[in-house]
């Protein structure tokens, strides 16, 4: 479906490049949801962002994102805007802050979908509203008069009413309460499973929500991915020394500070306009070696994982 | 003689024309010494208001809050200072507790001099203890100013804040969300660690529930600004008797398990009423007793406001 192979994306400062997305390589199959978890800072909605939405500051340095054949870092801006929302449609980060306050919901869809949508869409929109719960009458509201988890899921079924190939979701549910964020999940789910859209990328630092949902799951470090695979294996048995160590930092339901004492990972990440050599983990890594300072690890094929860490190359 | 009392706590605001919003209805509860008590509520819960009533930023409507038996809401200018020795607040979002033109040891040194008395070098001396205390090193933040450092880093800069005043009770406003996973546990350790170490009590509100598991004695489960659900950790969160701690037990995203079958969202759209259980409009038990609000009573040794089981 998706094709990303290499991708570098910095941000340009007055004092240098900062390197944001440095050296991304994966592939999204039809039918699939890819989760991509990431603290603060680690590149991941700068990765996703820059696949159909790129835009200054970000420049890109190397790399290709093929979809269907295209590689849309070689196509005109305008071509580009043909395949959004159509093709790739992406719910970026804060969307549902983001609806115009002086527009009614049926204003919105009808000024998106001008000139790209055929058939009544306004009965489509109803439908597909009433398909997560809500009643058609939302069209006649303004977006004030939502809730969050009204406002997040009205977003979600407009992004995706031209039935695009793949959607990318950017933190959606970070705002919701938890009832509403498993109503969202589930939703998206259901999104797939119906064939309203064929695959979907959901970015969340929350690796718990995207386990619920994801087929495989992409967890990224500074710019970089440090391991990628099957939901099951990367959280229940993670390879990454900093998949282990995040995925230890989050308390489970019954863990108690009496009982087990979890500890958090030590320092800071690392800063992106002076990352540190070889692997960007090393400098927490418990079990850092002398390669791990020296040299970058290169991908390690471990079934059906791909970990970038020296502990699995072999060598 | 609880440290902190609640007794029928209600906040009302209104929005002119007649049209209000309760906030907070009716709450009762207690902190004792040295123990950490959760409030476990979603957005609308009322769990930030009763965070900013206990720490005097605003005003109940009705009801009574209790430290070591005085109403806080009835003291002279010098018991307020002192209220303050004794009761510290933390927020959620760091960068907007701190000044963003000056250094972050600042508010520090302020709370140190007026609440305190201590100035100086002594006051330094003090603060480098602190932050070492609570795994930050003084070098790496003292002189900085607040973009310098990160979301953790200045959340625990606002923690050593508090703890250099060395109050009995600490309120902290969802104190880690907005903190990375990896860090999160580091801050609820240091909590802990006041508790055990120093015997400091703390009112925990967030929404996350294995973080208020992790490390609560209690948890008040709020919703709507009524408490559903009340008692030891063991018993409300590991054999939840309310069926809002149910759903929002079933909702929480695990690692351990992935979630079974498809959660039924009940949403009124319709103005819901708060004559009746303020849970009955989502509730999938609800009968025709629920148009009346239940009371809080004792049920396998948790408070639980619900009529299955009274």
């Amino acid at each position: 479906m998706l094709r990303v192979e290499d991708l570098r994306v910095y941000y340009k400062t007055l004092s240098g490049y900062v390197r944001a997305v440095d050296g991304v390589t994966f592939t999204l199959s039809k039918g699939e949801i890819l989760g991509i978890a990431g603290e603060s800072g680690s590149g991941k909605s700068t990765l996703v962002n820059y696949i159909i939405l790129p835009k200054p500051p970000m420049v890109r340095i190397a790399g290709s994102i093929v979809y269907r054949g295209i590689d849309l870092t070689s196509i005109t801006p305008g071509e580009l805007s043909k395949i959004r929302y159509t093709g790739i449609s992406i719910v970026p980060q804060y969307a549902m802050d983001a609806l115009s306050p002086t527009k009614r919901i049926r204003a919105i869809i009808r000024d998106l979908t001008r000139g790209r949508a055929e058939g009544d869409i306004e009965e489509k929109a109803r439908e597909r509203l009433r398909m997560v719960g809500l009643p058609g009458d939302v069209l006649d509201r303004y977006p004030i008069e939502l809730s969050g988890g009204m406002r997040q899921r009205v977003v979600l079924v407009i992004s995706t009413l031209l039935d695009p190939d793949v959607l990318i979701a950017d933190e959606v549910t970070s705002a919701l309460d938890v009832t509403m964020q498993r109503a969202v999940l589930e939703m998206l789910a259901s999104f797939r499973d119906t064939g309203i859209v064929r695959s979907i990328i959901l970015v969340s630092h929350d690796i718990a929500a995207l386990y619920q949902v994801a087929d495989r799951i992409m967890i990224m470090y500074a710019g970089k991915i440090s391991e990628i695979g099957p939901a099951e294996e990367v959280i229940g048995d993670p390879l990454h020394p900093y998949t282990r160590a995040l995925i230890d930092s989050v308390p489970r339901l019954g863990v108690r500070y009496k009982t087990r004492r979890l500890t958090g990972l030590k320092g800071e990440p690392p800063r992106l306009a002076s990352p540190p050599t070889g692997c960007r983990f090393h400098p927490r890594c418990s079990v850092a070696e002398e390669r791990c300072r020296a040299r970058e690890p290169p991908p390690a094929r471990v079934g059906k994982r791909t970990v970038y860490c020296w502990l699995y190359t072999g060598g | 003689m609880a440290l902190l009392e609640l007794h029928g706590v209600s906040k009302v605001f209104s929005h002119g024309m007649g049209r209000v919003t309760v906030a907070v209805d009716n709450v009762t509860l207690e902190v004792g010494e040295s123990e950490i008590v959760s409030l476990l509520g979603e957005s609308g819960s009322g769990k930030t208001t009763i965070a900013r009533m206990v720490l005097r930023i605003l005003r109940p409507t009705k009801g009574r809050i209790l430290y070591r038996g005085r109403d806080i809401w009835r003291l002279g200018r010098r018991e307020t200072l002192w209220y303050y020795t004794q009761v510290q607040g933390v927020f959620q979002d760091p960068y907007s507790s701190f000044n963003p033109i000056h250094v972050v040891e600042r508010p520090l040194l302020q709370a140190l001099s007026r609440l305190k008395g201590v100035r100086g070098e002594e006051a330094l001396r003090r603060v480098r203890e602190v932050l070492r205390r609570i795994g930050l090193s003084p070098s790496e933040v003292l002189g900085k100013y607040p973009h310098q450092l990160s979301g953790g880093q200045l959340q625990r800069v606002s923690i050593a804040r508090a703890l250099l005043v060395e109050p009995r009770l600490l309120v902290a406003d969802e104190p880690v969300s907005m903190l990375d996973a990896s860090t999160r546990i580091d801050v609820l350790n240091i909590f802990a660690e006041m508790r055990d170490e120093l015997g400091t009590s703390i009112l925990l509100i967030g929404h996350d529930v294995s973080l208020a598991y992790y490390v609560s004695d209690r948890v008040v489960v709020l919703y709507r600004g009524g408490v559903m659900e009340e008692g030891d950790v063991s018993k409300v969160l590991d054999e939840p008797a309310h069926p809002y701690t149910r759903m929002l037990l079933d909702s929480i995203p695990r690692l351990d398990s992935r979630w079974r079958g498809r959660l039924r969202l009940h949403e009124p759209l319709h103005a819901i009423g708060r004559s009746g259980c303020l849970f009955a409009d989502r509730c999938e038990l609800r009968f025709n007793k629920c148009a009346a609000r239940p009371r809080l009573v004792e049920y396998n040794g948790r408070r639980v406001a619900c009529w299955l089981y009274q």
